[in-house]
């Protein structure tokens, strides 16, 4: 039941990306679907972390910087391939959350909310101060756009196709990831960390794993992102963006990897919705957040799926 | 039962709102207008510079509007809220050339978010002019790529030429640490040679850094001539109570960035005597009534405060002039997009709010140094330095 529900998610979704890319023709919803794929690849790592780890990061932006600052900064100085970078960013978003990860998972709670915010504010502030490297608060340009060898993949639609193939493919990682031993030892965790370590779990190293994962996939959507926009600049990777990739988990469903796809779409997509309303945009863009919040507080995917079992339940009990 | 009836009020709620959603959606627009696209970071952190902007070039749009538009067409306006943030910047850029299909580009507010648009423009050939300063948005020159604001490089100048003939030979640089003080040092100490002056001290500070003299002591030792310090509101304001608390009595020199009632208001007494350039705006009333440039800016002046009462600036005349730039350009061109770009590229003498106009192949912000002014604060108000 549980194979057969994921299989037509994949299908529904890399469909309904192939109908867009057959039948539209127009840049603008190519990269706004692009926008979308990498901003589920952020949520759905850090979903992981957080959903079903229970492990609260409010400095993911810091990972997706670094992986864009790497290879845009191997791509404007050195002037090496995407391909050859490809591997450099994931290798240091990777290794910084190793490095950060082992002191800071072993705080709980509020503590480890701080101490993922402070590396966040770190990493901004090194993006914004080392110049000579990244091209400082004005950002680094004329970074080069993405070619597998001598295949090239302009922004458009080939680069939304790349993305979203990408972010299939971490989806099934994830499934793997959760049903496996090791995701069974995360839920552990989030239930009772000690309760986990008294059955045997290696707590300390489960988390490490999870956390430098989540890094290396935001990593992976800082390259996506640098090479579609081919400039990176120190706001992109800010306080708030931390704080925007939360929001996608949260309001998508914790623990639920669909819910991450929902989550991203949303928070993409509201603002060019809410365009409309002009100056009441934020307004109308915080309320449908807190309706969402109050009425659905495990997360869009949980709310919906307890709304139509409530609605089947219902017609049955008036049935009999 | 309580629960399922609160979920309806909601949905029921979302759904009048998406119903509000349509009727406020532009109905289908007569193709019988020329677009003209804005990004403005209208909120967020620049909403001082997006703000105005918005507000003039709507205004402008108006303005040709009632007088009959161009060449009989009707102009439209489309603005889009970048907050700011670069990501927004590109995707409401595309949004504007492949969806609203605009004949040209006004803004963005901020130099990463017109670095990020940039290549979505060139790519496009999509005529785009930037409200923002940085030197790097012109230099090198990119075919469809323009701006209005004026560049560190004229402030320092100005400031520099003026120090010349005090005949100070030693200054000592504050730069605030986010883009607007980097640009400003590059050029305060690439431009320091040409005016035979050097730099003697280099401190920086953090843009909400509550007290500065640990900074201001250190420069007191290297014994400059003046100090110029770089930077917005309201940091500049807090060197220069500082400076008069650790009574320096070294000359004060700031940037085009505090030229506002805001810093003197910050600042109290402290900012007596403080010298700065600024954009002829600040000091339009005091300019004599032959200048050139005084009519255009007593338009705009007068036009934004009839309209929205007060808070008229400097940076709404980067979009006004923007504006004006455009429909000059556009008259008779029937919408081509590379005419539009060659005409505004040749465009020469063009007098604006920031400045007058001389756009050429090689020079695509097009103002020179006579774009600012020295002035002083002098009894609390600004006074022309002459």
């Amino acid at each position: 039941m549980r194979v057969l529900a994921n299989v037509i998610g994949y299908l529904l979704v890399g469909s309904a990306i192939l109908a867009v890319g057959l039948w539209v023709d127009n840049y603008y919803y190519f990269q706004l679907l692009t926008f979308i794929g990498i901003n589920t690849l952020l949520a759905v790592g850090l979903n992981m972390l957080m959903g079903y780890a229970g492990q609260i990061s409010l400095g993911h932006a810091a990972f997706y910087g670094l992986g864009a600052y790497t290879t845009g900064i191997l791509g404007v100085h050195l002037g090496w391939p995407p391909l050859v970078t490809l591997p450099c960013a994931l290798l240091v978003s990777g290794l910084v959350a190793w490095l950060v990860g082992r002191p800071t998972l072993k705080l709980h709670g509020y503590y480890l909310g701080m101490g993922t915010l402070g590396v966040g504010m770190i990493v901004h502030v090194l993006f914004r101060e080392w110049s000579s490297l990244t091209g400082g608060p004005s950002g680094l340009p004329g970074i080069p756009t993405l070619s597998l060898g001598p295949l090239e993949i302009p922004g458009g639609r080939p680069y939304m196709f790349v993305v979203w193939g990408v972010v299939l493919v971490s989806f099934a990682m994830c499934q793997r990831l959760v049903h496996s031993r090791v995701g069974r030892a995360l839920r552990a965790i989030h239930f009772s960390e000690q309760a986990a370590a008294a059955v045997g779990v290696d707590t300390a190293r489960a988390k490490l794993q999870v956390f430098v994962f989540a890094g290396v996939l935001a990593g992976l959507a800082g390259f996506l992102y640098a090479h579609m926009v081919t400039f990176v600049s120190p706001s992109s990777f800010g306080f708030l963006v931390s704080v925007r990739i939360v929001a996608m988990v949260v309001i998508g469903g914790m623990a639920s990897i669909w819910g991450s796809l929902f989550g991203a779409s949303l928070l993409t997509m509201l603002p060019e919705w809410l365009h409309v309303f002009s100056e009441y945009e934020v307004l109308v863009y915080g309320l449908i957040l807190v309706v969402v919040m109050i009425f659905f507080p495990q997360g869009l995917t949980r709310g919906m799926l307890d709304l139509y079992e409530r609605a089947r339940r219902g017609k049955t009990g008036s049935g009999s | 039962m309580e629960r399922a009836r609160s979920v309806k009020i909601v949905g029921g709620v979302l759904l009048a709102l998406l119903a509000v959603c349509w009727m406020l959606a532009p109905a289908a627009v007569a193709a019988e207008t020329y677009k003209i696209g804005g990004l403005f970071s209208v909120t967020g952190p620049a909403s001082f510079l997006g703000d105005p902007e918005k507000k003039s070039m709507e205004m402008f749009a108006e303005m040709v509007n009632a007088a009959g538009g161009i060449n009989g067409k009707q102009l439209e306006v489309v603005i889009y809220d970048t907050e700011a943030d670069p990501t927004k910047a590109v995707s409401f850029a595309n949004k504007l050339i492949h969806s609203d299909k605009v004949l040209a580009i006004i803004g963005p507010s901020t130099t990463p978010a017109t670095m990020a648009v940039i290549p979505e423009v060139e790519k496009a050939n999509i005529p785009f002019i930037s409200c923002a300063a940085g030197n790097k948005i012109t230099l090198p020159v990119k075919p469809y790529v323009f701006k209005t604001a004026q560049s560190d490089i004229q402030a320092v100048a100005t400031i520099y030429a003026y120090m010349k003939t005090q005949g100070i030979k030693k200054v000592g640089l504050l730069c605030v640490d986010d883009g607007f003080g980097q640009s400003g040092k590059e050029q305060l100490l690439e431009q320091a040679a040409a005016y035979g002056i050097t730099v003697v001290a280099e401190e920086s500070y953090g843009k909400t850094d509550p007290d500065m003299t640990a900074q201001l002591t250190k420069m007191r030792l290297a014994k400059p001539d003046a100090i110029v310090c770089w930077g917005t509101n309201p940091g500049p304001a807090i060197v220069a109570r500082n400076a008069q608390q650790l009574q320096l009595n070294i000359p004060l020199y700031m940037s085009h960035g505090v030229a506002s009632p805001k810093f003197i208001q910050l600042a109290g007494d402290a900012c007596e005597g403080i010298m700065l350039p600024s954009g002829k705006i600040a000091v339009a009333g005091l300019l004599p009534d032959g200048q050139h440039q005084k009519p255009v800016l007593m338009d705009y002046i007068d036009r934004f405060n009839a309209k929205y009462g007060s808070g008229v600036s400097g940076f709404g005349g980067y979009a006004w002039d923007g504006m004006n730039i455009i429909t000059q350009a556009l008259c008779g061109t029937n919408g081509d997009k590379a005419v539009l770009r060659d005409r505004i590229e040749n465009m020469k003498g063009l007098v604006g709010v920031s400045g007058t106009f001389n756009f050429s192949a090689v020079e695509h912000n097009g103002l020179g140094s006579d774009s600012f002014v020295m002035i002083k604060i002098q009894n609390g108000t600004w006074a022309l330095v002459d």
